[in-house]
């Protein structure tokens, strides 16, 4: 399927789920079951998916805290006390969370970076951004190879990162990674003007998508339009 | 005599901070010469470099590409003829995947669809790495970088291929194909480097460039054999080759 139609499915579907009111917990459930759905059709296994879905964590630790931190009418859960409102707008907070990570995995493992760049470029967001985006998918591999060429120059010196005593060098390195990748900037910037930039990536593959293939892509989305609304009115 | 693809007259330069780097430098290259710019660290050779496609501009004296000067009117297509490596092919190679980054220089100047397309597989044939194209940059040995980097800039058929340093940090077999390769190619060459048993299997003629000034110009084996020419400006040849 197209990267563009893809991301826009993405971010409409995420956009309505978020949304559906918290109370309407069983349409959250079925909204759930439709990313679940979604990320099962990529077909890919899941033991690639499942580690992927590890960003979600740091949200569940704060939906877990949230019912014991929250104010309001308390209700008792087996051996605990917990506050109503904390504990509603925890199952909420997971369902929601939970759904949009699930798709936005699907997403992620069916486009490739050079793609999402594409998209967003096709998508007319600002060629600034788009043009920072693909530098990011290029470099991080050559700056996370210095840091490690420089973590290991370091420690062959005998140093060791284990007290606070370990700052200033820590501190000086980061600080050197960041001017190596600043003059590096400027080098990739004179090759680019060397072969005949002039402030536009071309365009080299446009983007298309046909009618059923935006359709597939904004099935979820119409599906969460459709409970979002149902939900409000009923 | 034909005209020189590339005509340096004159040009001088002093960086923003007040060093000067040139001081008048004058250098022809006629159409399928092989010619090395050597000189010591420091020499400015980079700096000339980057005047010859109109990155710096010189503050006195001027540069031609095939008749054509180097003036802001005329920048892309001075672009075009005068084509760069750079020494750090990550610094070359900024897209996503190889064929991404052969076909930037060609799309910048206008080519798009099956003619872009041809351009890429012709560049990447000429430096024999045409099964690399979807390969991701960061993903290949410095050498196969190497290469692609200068497929980069065939692709914008260019009239004369600058290289700064082909071969630093190249492993000798790496070296030797690049020789090959470099050999092989029907372009004018002016390679810029230390590397002096590299500019003798190279490069009939060489030019030295010191403290901002071209101190000789000749057959390579004659200026490498000056011995007195070379000790003056911090040029040595490797322990065990001589001419």
């Amino acid at each position: 399927m197209p990267p563009h139609a893809k991301l826009v499915g993405l971010v409409a579907f995420v956009l309505f789920v978020v949304s559906v009111p918290p109370a309407a917990r069983l349409a959250l459930v079925g909204l759930l079951l439709v990313a679940v759905a979604v990320l099962l059709s990529t077909r890919v296994p899941l033991r690639h998916l499942l580690p992927r879905l590890a960003v979600e964590l740091p949200f569940v630790v704060f939906a877990l805290l949230l019912p014991f931190v929250a104010v309001g009418p308390q209700v008792a859960l087996g051996p605990f006390t917990v506050s109503q409102n904390g504990l509603e707008a925890a199952v909420a907070l997971l369902l929601k969370g939970t759904t949009g990570v699930v798709v936005a995995v699907a997403f992620a493992v069916t486009t490739a970076p050079r793609d999402l760049v594409r998209a967003l470029q096709h998508l007319r967001v600002p060629d600034t951004l788009v043009t920072i985006a693909g530098f990011m998918v290029r470099y991080v591999d050559v700056v996370g190879d210095q840091m490690r060429r420089m973590r290991v120059a370091r420690d062959s010196r005998g140093f060791s990162s284990r007290s606070v005593r370990a700052w200033p060098p820590l501190a000086a390195s980061t600080g050197a990674l960041f001017i190596r990748s600043f003059e590096r900037g400027e080098r990739v910037h004179l090759a680019m003007v060397s072969r005949g930039w002039s402030g536009r990536m071309p365009v080299t593959e446009p983007l298309s998508a046909t009618s059923s293939q935006w359709a597939l892509a904004l099935a979820p989305a119409a599906v969460a339009a459709v409970v979002s609304v149902g939900v409000r009115l009923g | 005599m034909s005209v020189p693809v590339l005509d340096v007259r004159g040009v001088a330069y002093a960086y923003p901070g007040g060093h000067q780097a040139l001081f008048g430098v004058d250098l022809h290259v006629h159409p399928g010469e092989r010619v090395a710019l050597l000189g010591p660290n420091g020499a400015g050779k980079t700096t000339l470099v980057l005047h010859l496609n109109g990155i710096l501009t010189p503050g006195a004296g001027s540069v031609t590409v095939s008749g054509l000067p180097v003036t802001g009117d005329n920048l892309l297509e001075v672009r075009r003829r005068v084509g760069i490596v750079f020494q750090d092919p990550d610094d070359q190679l900024f897209m996503p995947t190889v064929r991404d980054d052969v076909a930037f220089g060609p799309a910048n100047l206008g080519l798009r669809g099956a003619e872009l397309d041809a351009r890429v597989v012709e560049a990447l044939s000429a430096v024999g790495v045409a099964d690399l194209a979807d390969r991701a940059p960061h993903h290949l040995s410095f050498g196969q970088r190497r290469r692609v980097a200068i497929a980069t800039v065939l692709a914008m058929r260019p009239e004369i291929l600058v290289l700064d340093e082909p071969s630093s940090n190249l492993d000798p077999a790496s070296r030797r194909e690049l020789a090959a390769i470099l050999r092989s190619l029907d372009v004018t060459v002016l390679m810029v480097t230390h590397d002096l048993p590299y500019a003798v299997e190279l490069c009939e003629r060489s030019v030295v460039l010191s403290e901002g000034t071209v101190v000789a110009d000749g057959a390579t084996r004659e200026v490498l054999g000056d011995a007195t020419l070379m000790a003056r400006h911090r040029l040595e040849l490797p322990v065990g080759f001589s001419i």
